[in-house]
């Protein structure tokens, strides 16, 4: 990519202010997914310890139990519910399932790919997400 | 650096009797000559009918007619005037500056295509992944007989395609799509989505030799159903639509 392309790059590609609550999924999904791969590889590293005995083990396992572990878990299982739930409906959309159907569009083009079947896929994904996160912190803080 | 100025109030081709002005900017740029793009700020007079096309061209009357721009038909059927109009996509003698609800309008070329100049960009490589999808029916009758007569559809096989004929090509979709901004060899949605127009012909039997080019890394794959290219579709083509439809084609959903 070079300049003359003038292209918007990484920058415009996440930026998620312009083109509604789907350009947001769109930026969630890549992050969310960006942090679970960064989770399974810390999550081979520490399970890895294992081979050190008892006491590295421990070691390992006294890290996710400080504050920061547990909010760190805490967004790992927000960033698991949502990759997991708005994939299932991106999945959906891929085979063309609740895209809509081909018609002659009127005016004012209300793009039927965009509809409410999947902006409550979108909201729900979202909301479930802060309700996994917030049972997470409460089963780990309230230990 | 910018600059700022006002139209005379005899010159404008706007009635004046409206108080109502906004400052348009304007992106310069020659790709030629300038390291980076400047804007260049005018205050222009508008109605509530005035389009944002009709303020460039005024500045090129009045103020300075060296600001490059294309269009043609001003009514959004030849799809020239593709701009960035306030950081997003639109067609500029579709747009009115009533409706942008701004006293401040930014024009700049359509981002994800090459700056010729200013607002003009150049769309060869749009042009060249929509002459790749072979954007015609192809049939194994090719030579038609003296006495054929037209391929009969129903108005049912026609609805299945005649949305995605609306496309203008002025390459909006291109400029919204996240995966142009940062992959110079996608396809791209507009190119996708006529592959979709033709493969939904019931007149077409190409479909096998379509679906194979756009079954590549770069191709149909790369498209994650962001939808921005169908949100900024002046004609209501939905080519995320027609991308996923035919993504269905390739994993079995559809025949």
């Amino acid at each position: 990519m070079t300049k003359d392309e003038h292209k918007e790059g990484i920058g415009g590609m996440a930026n998620p202010r312009r083109y509604g609550i789907e350009r947001v999924a769109y930026l969630l999904m890549r992050l969310s997914g960006l942090g679970l791969l960064a989770y399974f590889v810390a999550h081979i590293y520490e399970t890895s310890n294992i081979l050190r005995g008892q006491v590295g083990w421990d070691e390992l396992l006294e890290m996710t139990s400080t504050t920061e572990g547990h909010i760190i878990l805490s967004i790992v299982i927000g960033m698991c519910v949502f990759h997991t739930v708005n994939g299932i409906r991106v999945m959906l959309g891929h085979g063309g399932v609740g895209v809509g159907k081909p018609a002659r569009p009127d005016y004012p083009y209300e793009p039927a790919s965009q509809n409410y079947r999947h902006k409550i896929g979108i909201y729900s994904a979202i909301v479930l997400a802060a309700f996994a996160m917030m049972y997470g912190l409460a089963v780990l803080f309230g230990e | 650096m910018a600059q700022v100025t006002s139209i005379a109030e005899e010159q404008t081709s706007t009635p004046l009797s409206s108080s109502k002005s906004i400052t348009l900017r304007i992106s310069r740029y020659n790709p030629k000559h300038d390291d980076s793009s400047i804007f260049m700020e005018f205050t222009v007079p508008y109605q509530k009918w005035t389009t944002v096309l009709e303020a460039i061209l005024d500045v090129k009357k009045h103020f300075d007619h060296s600001v490059a721009v294309r269009y043609s038909c001003r009514q959004a059927t030849c799809g020239s005037c593709g701009m960035m109009i306030n950081g997003k996509p639109r067609l500029a003698c579709f747009t009115k500056i009533s409706e942008l609800n701004s006293n401040v309008i930014t024009v700049e070329p359509m981002s994800n295509f090459p700056i010729i100049r200013d607002l003009a960009v150049k769309f060869e490589r749009m042009f060249d992944s929509h002459h790749k999808i072979k954007p015609y029916l192809i049939r194994d009758d090719t030579e038609l007989e003296s006495d054929a007569k037209e391929f009969l559809q129903s108005p049912k096989e026609v609805e299945q395609y005649i949305q995605f004929a609306n496309c203008i090509k002025c390459g909006l979709c291109n400029s919204a799509c996240p995966t142009m901004a940062t992959d110079s060899s996608f396809v791209g949605p507009q190119a996708l989505a006529q592959a979709y127009r033709y493969v939904a012909d019931s007149r077409d039997k190409g479909k096998d030799s379509r679906l194979k080019m756009i079954d590549e890394p770069h191709g149909i794959w790369r498209c994650h159903f962001a939808g921005s290219c169908s949100q900024v579709c002046p004609k209501g083509v939905d080519p995320a639509m027609g991308i996923q439809l035919l993504r269905g084609y390739l994993l079995g959903f559809r025949s």
